[in-house]
């Protein structure tokens, strides 16, 4: 991990906060964009953009850099990314799907935000917590550490759907779905749980928004909130492309230098007409 | 898409029975229209017969591009999505006795026996066909024809599509 005041043009620096910085802290969101979620054929493939940006889902603030990247095969694999490229506005790559069954696109992040002083002058890193002891300095004046668990995800099926990609691994914030996500039909109502660590993470707000927003007035955000089990339900308005954030702060920190721990879940699901 | 169509039944009186008992027969007639486009590609075509709860029963017909090489016509199979969803998901393509390919525009009429394959042997109760067609660059459309099975005597009904379907009629015999 690098010292980005350093090492790191400015850009690159602004981009490599926002692929990590936790989803609601600042205006942008963070997206995934699959070309199709629901496939047949013998040899399906599908295209992903990856963009940070206020409008969804539009390509108008930076790309979302593929380091933390991972697409997993219906029988738990990993699955190969190809084609792979970041532009100006967006990271696009593809993945084709040689099995049948529901593939889980994922960028997983899970680090720490240091600010401080060093001589008066202002430095900001991010890196491991492994690597925080070894390039911080111990005695860094106005230290202030954040750790930051985000997920952002999006599935596309080929065929049936299949369970096997939805297992949760325990660590930071996850949607364990109850429906499907590739199985969505406007007019129906979808259930799923919300889980910290493994967890129910109940009394969280999940902030469900349709894509299209530069072609309309109004957001048109649902708001839900967790019940004691971590189960939310929404009942899909249209059909079309949706992103569904959650964030969730407290102390369960890795290390003792942090303070405060922001979890962070989103994902894009498509809904298809009945 | 899903219209409240307007249906018509109409019972016939039973004919008196003097021959070896005959199973049942349902014909299915589809009427694909003659549309006036830019770009035009015989529709896919689903036809599967649903229960009371939505839940498929049967297909009984699927209309694609079998010949395309390296099977690339199942692609497009998940645009007759109520069908790719319900059934179409769970079958292997082609399927003996159920995928063909695209029909040309103008009425088909398809005959299903009571107790062969594909409609097999239904239990008693009410029953909706339902024809599903998707066009490649054109539009898709999806209609239901309710009937109870099996017949008591000849019954017939139908319904009629706005853009990717004509005519649809199930004509019963017991």
């Amino acid at each position: 991990m690098k010292t980005f005041a350093t090492k790191l043009p400015v850009r690159a620096a602004v981009l490599a906060l926002a692929a990590l910085m936790p989803l609601a802290a600042h205006a942008h969101r963070q997206w995934l964009l699959p070309s199709a979620t629901v496939l047949s054929g013998s040899d399906p493939w599908v295209t992903v953009d990856a963009a940070v940006s206020n409008d969804l889902f539009y390509f108008e603030h930076v790309p979302l850099r593929l380091d933390n990247l991972a697409v997993t095969a219906p029988d738990g694999a990993a699955a190969k990314v190809e084609n792979a490229s970041t532009g100006r506005y967006r990271s696009t790559f593809d993945v084709h799907l040689t099995q049948p069954g529901t593939y889980k696109v994922a960028m997983v992040s899970h680090g720490l935000f240091a600010s401080y002083k060093v001589d008066g002058q202002a430095k900001r890193w991010r890196g491991s917590a492994e690597a925080f002891a070894k390039e911080v300095p111990a005695g860094a004046q106005d230290l202030q550490v954040t750790q930051a668990d985000s997920r952002l995800e999006a599935f596309v099926t080929a065929g049936k759907p299949t369970a096997k990609v939805l297992q949760t691994t325990g660590r930071g914030l996850e949607l364990a779905p109850v429906t499907h996500p590739n199985d969505l039909v406007a007019g129906d109502a979808a259930s799923f749980r919300l889980l910290l660590d493994g967890k129910p993470a109940g009394n969280v707000k999940v902030a469900v928004v349709p894509g299209g927003i530069r072609y309309r007035d109004q957001l048109q955000e649902m708001s839900f909130t967790t019940d004691a089990d971590g189960k939310f339900s929404v009942k899909w308005p249209a059909p079309g492309m949706y992103w569904m954030e959650a964030e969730v702060r407290d102390d369960k920190v890795a290390i003792k230098e942090a303070k405060t721990r922001r979890a962070s879940y989103a994902a894009t699901v498509e809904v298809l007409p009945q | 898409m899903r219209r409240l169509l307007t249906v018509t039944l109409t019972g016939m009186a039973a004919v008196p029975f003097a021959g070896p008992a005959v199973a049942a027969e349902m014909s299915v007639k589809v009427e694909i229209p003659r549309l006036n486009v830019a770009e035009y590609h015989r529709p896919y075509v689903s036809m599967w017969i649903e229960r009371a709860d939505q839940s498929p029963a049967a297909t009984l017909a699927v209309w694609y591009d079998v010949k395309h090489k390296d099977g690339e016509g199942t692609k497009w199979l998940k645009d007759m999505r109520q069908w790719w969803r319900k059934a179409g998901r769970d079958m292997q393509m082609p399927a003996d006795g159920i995928s063909g390919a695209t029909r040309a525009a103008g009425e088909h009429t398809l005959t299903f026996t009571d107790a062969k394959a594909p409609l097999g042997k239904l239990p008693a109760g009410d029953y909706q066909l339902v024809v599903e067609a998707a066009r490649e660059v054109g539009g898709r459309e999806l209609l239901r024809v309710p009937f109870a099975w099996p017949p008591k005597a000849a019954a017939s009904a139908k319904a009629k599509g706005e853009h990717e379907l004509g005519g649809v009629s199930v004509d019963l015999k017991p």
